[in-house]
């Protein structure tokens, strides 16, 4: 029987944001453990949280970028559980209202563009928790680090809309370039800035009554998502192959081992007894509060992606590399809007040799002294044939993190191509007068001559005569011999 | 001649001003004043003898210097148990707590010693401020100072039993259903429990945080007065203060009640109230009839189910806000566990008293998913209801007049053992915190020897009228509180 896998994604994604949700702590990651940290975020009796505004803007940035409806007036809950990483005892979260609900993102599922419309339930906001740390040298003993405690977390929770493996993979990687277009996760995985609950059911071929789900909690980076959602899916449509049933689980997927753990059953499920925080107020956020959030919701990637496909006539390799980086693709479209150049040749010197470059010596397109202005140039020196390809090069090397025009570099290099035909001619006449054995092979048939008598123009040139140019003074010489 | 502890602190301040007196001298008399009754009474978990004294030394300086000093500055007060205070004990009465000293303080207790008060302890209370007799503490019982086979009420019993026996000028109260009003009823001291949102929670250890609110207590409703303006008003850190601006409340007090409408709930005056307090409390509104205030009969129709109301919404958010205590970061840890949900059964098994564990077992069912709507939405709503007929009420009236409790302080150990009964006992104080309301609680006169509370609720944010009208009462009678004799 053939087996449709439904799979919905719970992300907590950690926002960037100055300080923590509820106190005035750094939120940073990789500080000394315990620094960040103060009786608040350590939820010492008596103390009280207070939200940081910043939080609820930048949830509701996700919530327009992801076609949301906005919960304009919302409030926050508690949500209890004993955890020795959770200070309070319970976590300040959003249940029955969240921020935002009903939307959904068009993931791009292949590399034509085509995308698949994926239900977004709900965003809401939350704190996270800190982080135990099972170290040798303790006795056993396990230690606590709450720098992390109250860094602040949007959860996105998908509808179960995605049926494969790469359409989650597709999703999440729409989540991603979102949150780094907004700018308000890091989005760095081994740092755990984004992390995926994962729900899976099968269902035979079909059958449009969908099966009993499991969770798996915590999977890391895209690529385990995507090896826990196959490994789960076999397992549950073995399981049913078998004659047996699903039961409603929560499982841990272990990374090490490529396979899901069981955590507890359904009887198990821990009541998180919600109710409403009395220590916070009801969040109100104003009519015109959500129009400038909405006003400051940048190009989204998938439209940059079809855009710079169509407009500028790229690839889909490279308009997704340019998606991956804003930089990039800024400084492409400042360098395009000159129009002096080929739209093909501009992304081929930033993907390629500019890249390259930035690369090796660890820098930035922010770091560059080029201008969109001088690259312009350049790249209409080698279109109008002034310059090779090999000494534009050069010239970029020369250029890239100085305030010298190309132009300047080309002529102190003397580096400009030369094509005059009589000056050519010159060159290729003391070449065959130079090389009469290879002319003779040439002659007696043998056509690789040509590619060595080529070469050596070009060396006698010092690179400068224009190749084309060469050749054709070169076969014209040939035939008169 | 009278000793210093027995004064109040507005005949302190005059006496300091006219450097009669100095603030070492009075702190050194209340000090001295502890440690001649504190066996008897019992009021203190811990003694701030040196941190008195310092505070005391710096107010003296300040005049020595002829600076102007505060109206409370050098005046001797005593701080509930569960208000942090920087590096001074701080145990809610709870084992849990015995040994935990935070390194941080209370917005209130900032202002209290930014005021120049001098801090002469902490206070004794029920756990966690779970009570109403100040029985359930881990640390020792308080008496009442008016009868010590008595209790001196709580859950803040300390901090009146403290301000009755003189061995504290003011002090502070917490009040979550009742516990600042009914132990100033049955120690004869006056306690205002504020609006809610009025003062800042932040530092207080949370009971019930939708209900809680700390208050003042003293002997003059002139002090009540002044340490109420001294700790109101917003506070960045707790985002439940409301932005509103507060007079000084002492120097706006006003003894004329001519056309004051007090309203008089019927529910309030029923079959469970003592007949000895009704007439007591009917007396004291005579008085002021007397002086041109009107009476006017309303009705709380919804009074007979606040108290399950009561116990649903504040056991609810106990049993959230006492999880913390876990055993992981301070406080009392078990000694013999095996592994982590062992350590936090033992930790909080041993950690608790009785009443408290009562409480959260409450809560954690009322708040239970298949539960959860027919108790705590019920409770809300319940809450709603109780809220809109008080509205009502006080379009017919500007403040209404009840009995604190419906009966006087009664025995150490004599309820101890019987839940229901020490919750009944929470009837006419209860649906003011529910409702957000401030009410104040004077002492009205006495039934064998004990003292007698009336209760003043006002609407939001009234609480000039409560203790305009309370001044006024306290002017008719020439005083209603003094120090008592031990």
């Amino acid at each position: 029987m053939k087996y449709v896998t439904v799979i919905g994604l719970e992300v907590h994604a950690e926002l960037n944001t100055k300080t923590k949700i509820y106190c005035g702590c750094k939120n940073e990651f990789g500080s000394e453990v315990n620094t960040n940290c103060c009786p608040i975020c350590l939820g010492m009796p008596g103390t009280l949280p207070t939200l940081n505004e910043s939080v609820v803007d930048y949830a509701v940035k996700m919530g327009y970028a992801l076609n949301c409806k906005i919960n304009r007036v919302t409030k926050m809950d508690r949500k209890n559980y004993y955890y020795p990483d959770l200070p309070k005892a319970y976590q300040i979260s959003q249940s029955d209202i969240p921020l935002c609900e009903n939307g959904y993102l068009d993931a791009m599922i292949d590399e034509q563009g085509n995308t698949k419309r994926i239900g977004v339930t709900r965003i809401h906001i939350e704190e996270d928790a800190g982080k135990l740390i099972h170290a040798d040298g303790y006795d056993g003993k396990s230690l606590v680090d709450f720098n992390r405690a109250g860094v602040p977390l949007i959860e996105i929770v998908s509808e179960p809309d995605m049926r494969s493996a790469n359409e989650a993979k597709a999703y999440l990687e729409g989540i991603r370039a979102i949150l780094q277009y907004l700018n308000i996760s890091d989005c760095k995985m081994q740092e755990g800035s984004i992390r995926c609950d994962v729900n899976v059911s099968v269902h035979p071929e079909g059958s449009d009554k969908f099966g009993t789900r499991c969770e798996m909690k915590n999977v890391n980076g895209f690529t385990n998502v995507v090896a826990a959602i196959e490994y789960e899916s076999k397992r549950q449509i073995d399981i049913l192959e078998n004659g047996g049933t699903i039961n409603q689980e929560t499982r841990r997927w272990d990374a090490v081992k490529g396979e899901s753990v069981l955590l507890r059953t359904k009887e198990d499920a821990q009541d998180y007894r919600y109710f409403p925080e009395p220590d916070m107020l009801t969040i109100v956020v104003d009519e015109e509060r959500l129009a400038q959030l909405k006003d400051e919701v940048p190009e989204l990637p998938n439209h940059k992606l079809k855009r710079f496909m169509t407009e500028y006539a790229l690839p889909f390799y490279d308009s997704s590399l340019y998606i991956e980086n804003i930089d990039k693709a800024d400084f492409f479209e400042e360098v395009a809007k000159f129009k002096k150049c080929q739209s093909k040749n501009i992304s081929n010197w930033i993907l390629g040799d500019i890249s390259r470059i930035l690369n090796e010596t660890n820098k930035t397109v922010a770091d560059m002294s080029l201008t969109a202005k001088k690259l312009s140039n350049m790249i209409e020196l080698i279109e109008n044939k002034t310059i090779s390809n090999t000494a534009a090069k050069t010239v970029l090397e020369e250029i890239i993190f100085s305030d010298r025009e190309p132009q300047d570099v080309v002529k102190e290099k003397g580096l400009a191509q030369i094509s005059d035909t009589s000056a050519l001619e010159a060159i290729v006449l003391e070449v065959l007068a130079n090389n009469q054995k290879v002319v003779a092979d040439f002659k007696g048939g043998k056509s690789n001559a040509m590619g060595f008598l080529v070469g050596q123009c070009m060396k006698a040139s010092k690179g400068q005569g224009n190749p084309a140019v060469m050749k054709d003074i070169l076969v014209k010489q040939l035939e008169n011999m | 001649m009278m000793n210093l502890y027995e004064y109040t602190a507005s005949e302190l301040h005059e006496k300091l001003v006219n450097k009669e007196v100095s603030a070492t001298e009075i702190a050194k008399s209340t000090i001295d004043r502890i440690n001649a009754t504190e066996e008897k009474v019992g009021s203190f978990v811990t003694i701030t003898e040196e941190l008195a004294m310092q505070n005391a030394k710096l107010v003296d300086e300040k005049i020595a210097n002829g600076e102007e000093i505060s109206k409370l500055a050098g005046i001797p007060i005593a701080v509930k148990d569960n208000i942090c205070t920087n590096g001074i004990k701080t145990t809610c009465s709870s084992k849990m707590l015995m040994n935990f000293v935070p390194q941080y303080s209370a917005t209130v207790y900032e202002r209290v010693l930014k005021s120049g008060m001098t801090v002469v302890g902490k206070v004794n209370m029920d756990e966690f401020a779970m009570g109403s007799s100040c029985e359930n503490s881990a640390v020792k019982v308080t008496h009442n100072p008016r009868n010590i086979d008595y209790v001196p009420g709580g859950s803040s019993g300390g901090s009146a039993s403290s301000v009755a026996a003189g061995q504290a000028t003011l002090s502070l109260g917490s009040d979550t259903g009742g516990s600042i009003r009914q132990p100033a009823a049955f120690t004869g001291v006056i306690g205002l429990k504020p609006t809610y949102g009025s003062v800042s929670r932040y530092g207080l250890v949370a009971f019930a945080s939708s209900l809680d609110q700390i208050g003042p207590m003293g002997r003059s409703v002139t002090d009540v007065a002044n340490l109420y303006t001294t700790i109101c008003g917003a506070d960045k850190l707790d985002a439940t203060t409301s932005r509103r601006e507060y007079p000084d409340f002492a120097t706006l007090l006003n003894a004329d009640v001519k056309g004051l409408r007090i309203g008089l709930p019927k529910e309030f005056f029923g079959e469970g109230v003592d007949a000895q307090i009704k007439e007591s409390v009917m007396t004291a509104i005579k008085e002021l009839e007397k002086k041109g205030a009107t009476l006017v009969d309303v009705s709380l129709p919804s009074t007979d189910y606040a108290l399950s109301a009561y116990y649903i919404l504040s056991s609810a958010e106990a049993s959230s806000n006492l999880a913390r205590f876990d055993g992981v970061k301070y406080g009392f840890r078990a000694e013999n566990y095996d592994g982590l949900n062992d350590m936090y059964e033992k930790t909080r098994s041993e950690g608790f008293g009785d009443e408290v564990k009562r409480r959260i077992m409450l809560g954690s069912f009322v708040l239970s998913s298949g539960f959860y709507d027919a108790h705590y939405n019920k409770a809300k709503l319940l809450q709603q209801k109780i809220s809109a007929e008080y509205t009502e009420a006080f379009k017919l009236c500007d403040v209404l007049a009840t009995p604190t409790t419906p009966t006087t302080a009664f025995k150490i150990s004599d309820k101890v053992s019987d839940p229901m009964k020490m919750y009944a006992g929470d009837i006419c104080t209860v649906t003011v915190n529910i409702a957000g309301l401030p009410a104040l609680s004077i002492p009205c006169g006495n039934v064998n020897g004990l003292p007698v509370g009336m209760q003043l609720i006002g609407a939001k944010f009234s609480e000039q009228t409560l203790l305009n009208t309370a001044f006024a009462y306290e002017n008719i009678m020439g005083t209603v509180s003094t120090v008592a004799n031990l």
